[in-house]
Parts: C-alpha cells; sequence; structure tokens
C-alpha cells in the first residue's frame, strides 16, 4: 500500500461567504435572512482549501494535471470567498450567483451545489464528478451542517465527515480517501472510495496566508460565474418558493442580564454552593 | 392517532435522556414509534414500551457498518412504512447527518437544533449561536426534526406499551465509508459533553492544570468542557471544546473556570440555563452574561466548592 503521487485529482473545495462572527450578526426581510452586507470566507472553509492545495502539491500541484477549484453561490459579495481562496492558492473559482437564489434552504442549496460541483469540475459543456468534494466542518452561520450530507446524498458519493486527517493513497489499486476521525471515547479511521465528499475539522492543518505573490496571481486566475439558467435548474425549485423549510417568525433573544458578581474574600467557593442550592442546582 | 417516529440510534439501558426526552416529545405530538437501525433487546423494547412507544422498527438484516449512508436508507424506508406523521431525532453531528440525508431521500425539509416542537409541527429553534430564536415549518415532506438535549422533562406514559416488532427491508445505500480501525479512548465514565445536565469547563485561567476541573465536575455528576484555548494547548483532549469551533451545549447549569468568554466561547453555551463563572479579572466578557460571578483564582474557589458540596452531602 503506498500513496499514489502521479495520479492527479480533481479536488472541488466548497467555501462560504458569512459575516464575521466577530461582530453581532443580524436576521432581516420578509423571510429572516441573515444581513451578509460584511463577509468574509468562513474561517472553517480554510481547513478545506488547505486540505486540497495539500492533496494537490503532494501530486506535482496544476503542472500535473491537479485541479482545485473553489465553489460558492450567493450574491455578488459571495464571490469574496471565491477571491480570498484563490490568494491562498486555488487553481480557479466558480460562483453560482442568481436571484432566485435567495434566501434558499438547505434542500434547495444541495440541489444547486450538486450541478454546480460537476460543472466546477468539468469543462464547458461538459460537467464531470470530481475526485473530491472537500468542505468545512459547519458554516459559521447557519450551522445546520446539512448543506455537505445532503450534497453526498444528491450525488451519491461516500462522504466522511468531521475528518481531523486526511490522505488520498492506493488501497488493492483502487484511490481511496482515508481519514481520522476522533469522537468523545474513540479514534476511528474511516475509508472510502473516490469519489467521496469530506469535511475536514480545524484540526486537519494550519491553513497558508495568502502572501503577496499569492494576491497577485490570484488577480490573473479565472472566476466562472454561472446562472441557474447555465446549471440547468428552473428558479422554483429555489430560493424562498423552492425551499422545504421557511422562516415564519425570528426574533433576537433576551440579552442576558447579569447577576451577582462577587469578590472572592476566601469564602467564594461556600458562596457559589450556596447559590446552587438555592437554585436548586445540587 | 398519527404516529411520530423517533430515530434511536445505540439505545442502551438505562435509556439515555436525551432519548427519552425525544419519546416524550414525540407522545405529545402523537403516537410514538422509533426507528432502530440495530436490533433490540426484550429488556430496550420494555423500556420503549414504558414512554408509550407502540411499534418498534428495526432492519430486517443486520446493517453493513456504513455509518451514514445505511442508516438514513433505513430511516426514510421506515418512515414510509410507518406512514409517519414526522420524524425526530437528536441533535449530534451523527444524527443530523442521518437527518439530512434522509431528508432528501423522503423530498421532506428538516429543521434542526430545535428546542420546541408545537401539534401542529412549528419548530422553535436558536439560531447564530443562541442570539436569535425562530419559528420555522417543514413545507415539503413529512418533518424531519433533530431536537437539542434539555428541552423538556422526560416523562414516562402514563399506561405502559407493549411494542410490536416489524423488520424493514433496507434498499442499497449506494456507495460509502467504512471504519477501517477504531482506538478507543480511556473512558471517563462523566457523561456526554453534549447531553449532560451540569458541564464544568476551564480556559486559559486553568495554566494546564484541568484537575480543579475535573474534581468539581465529579462532584456535580457533570461532564468537562473547555474553551479552545485550552484544547490547543493541548491540556484537555479537543472533544472537549465547547463554543464555535467545537459542541453547542444547552445544560441546566454551566460553571465557567478561568475562560474570558470571547464571542467564540459564547457562541457554544449562551443557551444554558444558569451560567456562573469564576475569573480572577472583573473586566472578563463571560460576566456579562453570568447568573453568579465570582471574581477570584479558581485555583482556591473551585476546590473550596468541591469540598463544599461533598460536606453537605455526607
Amino acid at each position: 500500500m503506498q500513496e499514489s503521487a502521479d495520479r492527479p485529482l480533481n479536488i472541488v473545495v466548497l467555501v462560504k461567504h458569512v459575516p464575521d462572527a466577530q461582530f453581532d450578526r443580524h436576521l432581516s426581510g420578509p423571510a429572516h435572512t441573515l444581513d451578509r452586507s460584511e463577509s468574509i470566507l468562513s474561517e472553517l472553509d480554510e481547513y478545506a482549501l488547505e486540505t486540497a492545495l495539500q492533496l494537490a502539491e503532494a501530486r506535482g500541484g496544476q503542472a500535473a494535471g491537479n485541479m482545485v477549484t473553489a465553489l460558492t453561490m450567493g450574491p455578488d459579495a459571495a464571490v469574496n470567498a471565491v477571491k480570498k481562496s484563490l490568494q491562498m492558492g486555488a487553481y480557479q473559482g466558480v460562483h453560482v450567483n442568481d436571484a432566485a437564489l435567495a434566501g434558499s434552504d438547505a434542500a434547495a442549496t444541495s440541489l444547486v451545489l450538486a450541478a454546480a460541483v460537476q460543472h466546477a469540475a468539468g469543462t464547458p459543456g461538459a460537467p464531470a464528478m470530481p475526485d473530491l468534494v472537500l468542505t468545512g466542518m459547519a458554516s459559521t452561520d447557519g450551522e445546520t451542517s446539512l448543506v455537505p450530507a445532503q450534497l453526498a446524498e444528491r450525488l451519491q458519493l461516500a462522504q466522511i465527515t468531521f475528518a481531523a486527517e486526511i490522505n488520498v493513497l492506493d488501497v488493492d489499486g483502487a484511490a481511496t480517501v482515508r481519514a481520522r476521525r476522533d469522537g468523545d471515547s474513540f479514534s476511528e479511521t474511516l475509508e472510502a472510495p473516490l469519489p467521496a465528499l469530506v469535511s475536514v475539522t480545524d484540526q486537519a492543518n494550519e491553513p497558508r496566508y495568502p502572501n503577496f505573490k499569492g494576491i497577485m496571481a490570484a488577480k490573473k486566475k479565472t472566476i466562472t460565474v454561472l446562472s441557474l439558467q447555465d446549471l440547468g435548474i428552473e428558479p422554483e425549485h429555489t430560493g424562498v418558493a423552492g425551499s422545504w423549510t421557511s422562516v415564519a417568525a425570528s426574533a433576537p433573544r433576551p440579552p442576558r442580564s447579569a447577576g451577582t458578581i462577587i469578590t472572592d474574600d476566601g469564602n467564594a467557593g461556600v458562596a457559589l454552593v450556596d447559590f446552587l442550592a438555592a437554585s436548586k442546582l445540587i | 392517532m398519527a404516529s411520530v417516529l423517533v430515530f434511536i440510534d445505540v439505545p442502551g439501558l438505562p435509556l439515555p435522556r436525551a432519548s427519552r426526552e425525544l419519546l416524550t416529545i414525540a407522545s405529545e405530538l402523537g403516537q410514538p414509534a422509533v426507528a432502530s437501525p440495530r436490533a433490540l433487546s426484550d429488556e430496550v423494547l420494555q423500556a420503549l414500551g414504558d414512554y408509550g412507544v407502540a411499534s418498534v422498527y428495526e432492519p430486517e438484516e443486520e446493517l453493513p457498518d456504513v455509518l451514514i449512508a445505511a442508516k438514513s436508507a433505513f430511516l426514510a424506508e421506515t418512515a414510509q412504512a410507518a406512514e409517519a406523521a414526522a420524524v425526530l431525532l437528536g441533535n449530534s453531528f451523527e444524527d443530523r447527518e442521518v437527518a439530512a440525508r434522509t431528508g432528501i431521500k423522503l423530498g421532506s425539509g428538516v429543521i434542526t437544533d430545535a428546542v420546541a416542537v408545537a401539534p401542529d409541527f412549528s419548530v422553535t429553534k436558536s439560531v447564530l449561536a443562541g442570539s436569535y430564536t425562530s419559528t420555522c415549518r417543514v413545507q415539503t415532506g413529512i418533518p424531519v426534526i433533530t431536537v437539542k438535549a434539555n428541552s423538556v422533562e422526560p416523562v414516562p406514559a402514563q399506561a405502559s406499551a407493549v411494542p410490536e416488532r416489524h423488520r424493514v427491508a433496507v434498499p442499497d445505500a449506494g456507495p460509502a465509508a467504512r471504519v477501517t480501525g477504531r482506538t478507543e479512548k480511556r473512558v471517563s465514565g462523566r457523561p456526554e459533553l453534549s447531553e449532560a445536565r451540569v458541564i464544568v469547563a476551564g480556559g486559559r485561567g486553568m495554566d494546564g492544570d484541568f484537575t480543579p476541573v475535573e474534581n468539581l465536575a465529579d462532584a456535580l455528576g457533570g461532564a468537562v468542557g473547555a474553551s479552545r484555548a485550552a484544547t490547543d494547548a493541548g491540556w484537555i483532549e479537543h472533544s472537549a471544546q465547547v463554543g464555535q469551533t467545537g459542541k453547542t451545549v444547552s445544560p441546566q447549569l454551566y460553571i465557567s473556570a478561568g475562560i474570558s468568554g470571547a464571542i467564540q466561547q459564547k457562541a457554544g453555551m449562551q443557551t444554558a440555563k444558569v451560567i456562573v463563572a469564576v475569573n480572577k479579572d472583573a473586566d472578563a466578557p463571560v460576566f456579562e452574561i453570568a447568573d453568579f460571578g465570582i471574581v477570584g483564582d479558581v485555583f482556591s474557589v473551585l476546590p473550596q466548592a468541591t469540598e463544599e458540596i461533598k460536606k453537605r452531602r455526607s
């Protein structure tokens, strides 16, 4: 069993622009959607991109026929996630941008991405299945983690989630992705035949920062913009109308009011237990 | 009465609290039924009957160890066989993935992170790391809903049922990953972090020594959590991390020790019912959300509290 470094890989990385979690985030509008006007590349997607770049570089990079495509869907601002990915080193970008996408839930999003992944991995007019679809462990905004699993279901890909370590090797002559996943009480090794979808945790690697050379090189890279028509998807299957779930109402959670704060006078441990007893917690 | 199907993976005895909560919610909504991807013992069957479960669905043939894909194929098939009005699952990563794939197979909308399900199946959930609460509905198909632990108080049925076993033929799940190796970690004997009613969590202020956190957690019968700073430093295993890049928890009691409470951490714990914070820095943001805060040294406050609890118990 040895690493098949000679075989180039065609990898699509899903990237998402999200509101910066360092600041307050708001839901607004009739469909209670997220305000993404100040958005950045989801931090968790950087680990997936780094994984893709390392796998491609270990096989000779772009010159050897590897491909790393950063794919996003969303309004104009979503392209920022692709641009940042290109600066980090992705070879090309694809942006699905269509007014009919606004307010898509996980089911509608995975429908569009299933088509987009094959366009991104193929050539114009000839969609193809990539060897690997990589995603972050979650988005830092929606947090439902449904999209990767639904995408795997729609594309009938083997799925490995929460990989803390990932490699591609030959197992009995078949290209296989091998990953380590850490649970609460165990650590396990998983294998899946290519093509596969793998979500990568923040333990997998240390994502690189775009350097000046990367930022300059990114300006020359291609970003293909696709509409729903390009993907052959009817607009009524996407957006708020095409979603299988809806949001009827949303309200900010009442802010937690600060309670009693005391300074330890040597008996704060006892005071803590008094508080727990008074709150019927012990 | 329409059947409400509860997916329970690895049912053991006693039934885990999270499972009992799901059964309680299901019996408020309809007739609870259980889909178990593994064959159940008679003892487990009876325990399910105590929660009013009249039907239990098991795969006709043992499922191969192919994780999510086969479980989803089984659950989708069962939902149709049981003519379920809704499907409820837990909110663990794996349960959410099973829900996700089952939703596509059934053509059904999926809602995660539910904290309440109304009789018309509209769902209350917390979003944006607990900073918003929203009400959602499934518009297409039968609702598939994953429910957070500690959402309700589990209540057994007034009259026990004797569940009837049904066997479900599971179609081929398609290409799937398989487990080729497994290393068990040291078992702590503490409750699962995502389901624990009490969590004691330590951060940078523990300075490499989690003993006071572990001792207090054990005195309270709780789980041990940690901030990203503590797991990144290697003071405790990564799976203990609470926060945006770790687990999201909603325990009855969350004791935060030596954690500043930046947004990263707050995102994982601000829906806890009661928050207690101990930090030597009076300006730590965690005090803004704490119900009870102590400005003091974790290495004196925590051991003193642990001793006091033991003293009152004896």
